[in-house]
């Protein structure tokens, strides 16, 4: 660390069992002037209250309009060392499976060009590099493509598309998250590169409804992995599990949010038209349960985080969708919903915010989906809407 | 028959440097503005091609503000050199 750097406020941060950012980012003052430099400004915040970093809207590398977020600092006199403070975006491996080597080329890439702070990962997912200056962009970019690496997304197109673990070490994995992952990903260079949506569009892909990648919450295009036929049990397990003392009834029957689930002795029976997939029983019995046999993905649209309208969860657009490479009928529906949007959307007017705005009736028309059960929490009770069938029926009546 | 790319091309950058200062315009912006004027002959991966052709030529630039758009190169207020 070093020995000029006062950081009162700071090293309150440092206090307690919790991995501390000030610990580590001190841990390179010492060596790199902007990590000295990003502490003292930090703590100026601290004490003023107020941050000190301004917006960089046109710094990038040529031909993305992705994957760097610029930063200048707003006193460069006071903090050199980050004056200019830029954060870029790399794409991640599917599931964040990296080797050691991996990760120490992308380090000695950017304790050459940069700061030498990762993050690792971003709410995106992204790996994150923390901090370097608008001359080095270009040559850091050259370094990372030489060894295969690419940005990730950022501003109003595809942010890079992330996924769970999957079948990669999870048993419950209803499709293969990573090779749908990495499928997109390639797909969809050109939107996760140049932006040309009205606003961010995120995807990702958990393997089963326990939702590893928070899908259902944080974007706009949840796939979660589900199955339609009944859950595999293993009646020999399910015995062992009472015998060993585990409450079935107290901690699987009576909480299955449908009640579907009944003991008899040693014996588990499941109504498997009543379960709604929340996983809660597989998760507390995992050698006795399982996911059933048929297996695909729910898609769900709009989830988002509150910026320019409030925070939405997803809904679910397509109850059920087989899996399978080459995810011909994944692609086929991602167009057209970008299609639908882009023609139709509004600046900065996340997907979630446009079903809302023009409805979810309209909005299925234009990506041409049929409304289905699945897609509503409860029946609707309006008796002034009608669905079209009628409207023909009595038209034809009448004549 | 179908314009060609680079006439795509000049009369996007027409429109950008008009808006300059004015209105921050999206590839999606572009893009209608070109559909609108000639209809079926403007494909959207034609518009696509031509914004492509904009950003790698060096003569537009993506900025984020906000929201991404297409802009002629300028150096910025909050630049620090």
């Amino acid at each position: 660390m070093a020995d000029d750097l006062k950081t009162p406020l700071l090293d309150e941060l440092e206090k307690g069992p919790w991995p501390s950012f000030v610990k580590d980012i001190k841990s390179l003052a010492g060596k790199k002037e902007m990590a000295k430099d990003l502490l003292r400004q930090l703590e100026k915040s601290y004490e003023d209250k107020r941050g000190y970093w301004k917006h960089g809207g046109l710094v990038g590398v040529m031909g993305y309009g992705g994957g760097v977020i610029g930063r200048y600092s707003a006193l460069p006199e006071e903090f050199p060392g980050v004056s200019h403070f830029h954060t870029l975006r790399i794409n991640q491996t599917s599931g964040w499976f990296y080797t050691a080597d991996a990760l120490r080329e992308i380090l000695n890439i950017w304790e050459e060009h940069g700061s030498g702070l990762l993050n690792v990962h971003g709410s995106t997912g992204d790996l994150v590099l923390l901090g370097t200056r608008t001359e080095e962009l270009e040559p850091t970019f050259r370094a990372l493509t030489e060894k295969g690496w690419d940005l990730g997304g950022s501003g109003s197109d595809l942010r890079t598309p992330s996924c769970c673990v999957g079948p990669g070490r999870c048993e419950y994995a209803c499709y293969d998250t990573l090779s749908l992952a990495y499928n997109l990903t390639h797909a969809y260079q050109d939107e996760l590169h140049r932006p040309m949506f009205n606003y961010k569009y995120k995807i990702k892909m958990s393997g089963c409804p326990n939702d590893c990648t928070a899908a259902i919450a944080r974007s706009d295009m949840g796939i979660i992995g589900i199955w339609k036929d009944d859950i595999q049990v293993k009646p020999d397990a399910v015995a062992e599990y009472v015998d060993s003392g585990l409450d079935v009834q107290g901690l699987v029957v009576e909480n299955c949010p449908t009640g579907c689930i009944e003991l008899d002795g040693n014996e588990i029976k499941i109504d498997n038209s009543n379960c709604v997939k929340c996983m809660h029983c597989i998760n507390v019995m995992p050698k006795a349960l399982s996911p059933g046999k048929e297996r695909g993905a729910a898609i769900t649209l709009g989830a988002k985080a509150p910026i320019v309208e409030g925070a939405l969860f997803g809904s679910v657009i397509i109850p059920f969708m087989k899996l399978e490479e080459p995810f011909e009928e994944v692609h086929d529906l991602i167009e057209r919903i970008w299609e639908f949007w882009d023609e139709h959307g509004t600046n900065r007017e996340r997907i979630g915010e446009f079903i809302e705005r023009v409805s979810l009736a309209t909005f299925l028309e234009g990506i041409g989906e049929k409304p289905l059960p699945q897609m509503i929490k409860a029946p609707r009770d309006n008796p002034y809407v009608f669905y079209e069938e009628y409207y023909a029926e009595e038209g034809e009546g009448e004549k | 028959m179908a314009i060609p790319v680079e006439q795509l091309a000049d009369e996007m950058y027409e429109i950008i440097k008009e808006s300059a200062g004015v209105k921050k315009l999206k590839g999606g912006d572009l893009t209608k503005a070109m559909v609108a004027k000639y209809g079926d002959e403007v494909s959207r991966a034609d518009a696509k091609a031509a914004i492509r052709m904009l950003i790698d030529s060096g003569r537009c630039v993506y900025g984020y503000f906000g929201g991404s758009s297409i802009e002629l190169p300028h150096s910025e207020a909050a630049e620090n050199k």
